[in-house]
């Protein structure tokens, strides 16, 4: 059985390995210079659909159905499936994972949602209590600005320090023994709010909490940064990235020359016109989905540290004044 | 362990890492886009004036022209366009406040006509008509006892 | 001539926007708000008719003209009818640019769908 390492980290024991993975992006992703490993590109973001929260759906149900399918199964031998998304009560998974007919938690962790699904799909067959989980985040560019900003038609500027939601839905099924790449550790984050109120300022809000669990990770299994080839943190964005190396450093670790974020790594910044890089849940799902599970299929890299990591907040708690809080889910996973 | 960092500390580190807004770029093409719409007003309302109008009619004439044309670009997707490139050029202007219209007006219909476009529509423009009309209550009550 | 005062007038009045929007970080919705209700505080001190005089649409264009309307309008109506004017005559001036924003708006959304930028 797993053991509680630390304060705040389990180690698994069965060896829980991800057998395949789905991503589906949309137009803008698929220009960016990760298109190569995108299962999916969608030439129109609505996706034969009426509207975004609909597109949305039809993304989720997608990716979740060609996951299964590339690991040779039937949507019948999936036990569960753990999705989430930014809509109002989740209803991008729930209208996406409503005609599978798999058994399903719904959860939600902003940005970091990929993170608390794939956790919490480790522990489920970690438990015994199930034999195939389907994990998997979605997030849409049209629909999350119309639920957290503007409509799309509103002629504004967005400031440098913004972050651009990407559009799709990253997949992972997930069973014991297999060939692996394995998950190996799980650092569950608590919530870090320092105080940000800046809803165009992400990375910043999020840095904190991304810098938080690592030491934490550190700590819990007395690793050093250099352990993992890869520390691969959700959508920072460029003032998030340089903040989280600075936070960390005044915590004793340097994790300069390892560390990778989705959300830079997804869209060329200055072409793409994406200001600090991009966001939202689907930003670490496809970017891990896609290119850096393919990466630790072929042993490109052996060890890397994946920590999704979200900004808490809804349109209402912004409007009250309250800050962004911000929370990231750690996974180690070696091929 | 390090030392924890407080808000205040982490606020300012924030700042210092933010980058800020292109300012003087910003302001030019704001300018400019700006200057442009109010020429455009401008001729409509020489021509206005050319019909033979008296100067609030005409002017009447080219607040409702150029709000026409601003909510025809919104429904052709152009008017984000020029409010990316040009910033509060685009907005201040009366044809901003006519984007500010139509933009909901079209993003909410599938929530119904009610309570999507309709009560969506306001969503900008409510509280633009509600406190221009409370401010000029209180400069017409106050004329009134200064009169 | 006036194109050249509307170009400037209306131009500098953007500038004021956009620093207001770098500066302070506020959304359009608020600095639309901003401008009517300093447009009409203007309008009432009877200052914004003497830039209206001057730079014609450079000075009506932008929302503070918007803001200006509505003050002239209610101390017009107060003229003409009294301490009820202050109550119909601010919406009495604007109605029109009111009325074309949201019929238009009706129609564009019956005709086009959002568009992702």
């Amino acid at each position: 059985m797993a053991k509680h390492i630390g304060k705040q980290s389990i180690e698994l024991e069965k060896n829980i390995s991800i057998i395949s993975t789905s991503s589906i992006v949309g137009t803008k992703e698929g220009e960016g210079p990760l298109r190569e490993y995108f299962d999916v590109i969608l030439t129109d973001n609505l996706n034969g659909q009426d509207s975004w929260e609909k597109a949305e759906s039809k993304i989720a149900s997608d990716s979740i159905k060609l996951a299964i399918n590339k690991a040779n199964l039937n949507p019948s031998d999936i036990n569960y499936v753990v999705t989430g998304d930014l809509l109002n009560q989740c209803c991008g998974s729930t209208f996406g994972v409503r005609g599978l007919n798999i058994p399903f938690f719904g959860v939600f962790g902003a940005c970091s949602t990929m993170g608390e699904s794939m956790s919490l799909g480790s522990i489920l067959l970690e438990s015994g209590g199930a034999k195939y989980v389907v994990c998997g985040a979605s997030s849409h560019f049209a629909s999350a600005e119309k639920q957290f900003r503007f409509p799309m038609d509103l002629g504004t500027q967005r400031p440098p320090t913004s972050t651009w939601t990407v559009t799709g839905q990253g997949s992972a099924v997930l069973s014991i023994n297999d060939n692996g790449p394995f998950i190996k550790r799980i650092t569950t984050g608590k919530i870090v709010d320092l105080g940000i109120t800046d809803a165009n300022n992400m990375g910043a809000a999020m840095a904190p909490a991304a810098a938080d669990i690592l030491y934490q990770h550190f700590q819990d299994f007395s690793l050093k940064p250099d352990y993992y080839d890869v520390i691969l943190t959700g959508d920072l964005g460029e003032v998030g990235k340089n903040l989280l190396i600075d936070l960390l450093k005044n915590k004793g670790y340097d994790i300069s020359k390892n560390h990778k974020d989705c959300g830079i790594e997804i869209f060329e910044n200055k072409r793409q016109d994406t200001h600090c890089g991009g966001s939202g849940c689907a930003c670490s799902a496809v970017t891990f989905a896609g290119y850096f599970y393919n990466q630790l299929k072929y042993k490109k890299f052996k060890k890397m540290l994946f920590i999704p990591t979200g900004a808490l907040m809804s349109p209402t708690s912004v409007q009250q004044g309250e800050s962004i809080a911000g929370i990231a889910h750690c996974l180690a996973i070696e091929s | 362990m390090g030392k924890e960092i407080s808000k205040q500390e982490y606020q300012k580190m924030v700042e210092k890492k933010s980058p800020n807004s292109p300012i003087l770029y910003n302001c030019i093409k704001a300018f400019i886009v700006g200057g442009i719409i109010c020429c455009i007003g401008q001729f409509i309302m020489n021509c206005c004036r050319l019909f033979g109008m008296t100067i609030e009619m005409s002017q009447i004439y080219t607040s409702s022209i150029l709000i026409f044309i601003a909510s025809l670009l919104t429904g052709l997707g152009l008017y984000s366009k020029i409010g990316h490139f040009a910033g509060a050029g685009s907005i201040v202007p009366i044809t901003g406040f006519s984007n500010s219209v139509t933009s909901p007006a079209i993003e909410f219909k599938k929530e119904g006509f009610i309570l999507g476009l309709g009560a969506k529509i306001f969503v900008v423009a409510g509280p633009v008509i509600l406190y221009g009309v409370l401010t000029s209550v209180v400069v017409g009550v106050i004329y009134y006892f200064l009169l | 001539m006036d194109y050249l005062k509307a170009f400037i007038v209306g131009g500098l009045i953007c500038v004021l926007g956009q620093i207001l929007i770098d500066k302070t970080k506020l959304t359009s919705a608020r600095i639309l708000v901003f401008f009517v209700i300093s447009g009409c505080i203007l309008g009432g001190l009877g200052w914004y008719q003497k830039l209206v005089d001057f730079a014609g649409a450079g000075a009506t264009v932008p929302l503070f003209g918007f803001g200006n309307s509505l003050a002239i309008g209610a101390m017009e109506e107060v003229k003409k009818v009294g301490l009820i004017g202050a109550i119909s005559g601010g919406l009495k001036a604007t109605s029109a640019g009111i009325t074309v924003a949201i019929t238009s708006a009706f129609i564009m959304a019956l005709i086009f769908n959002p568009k992702e930028k």
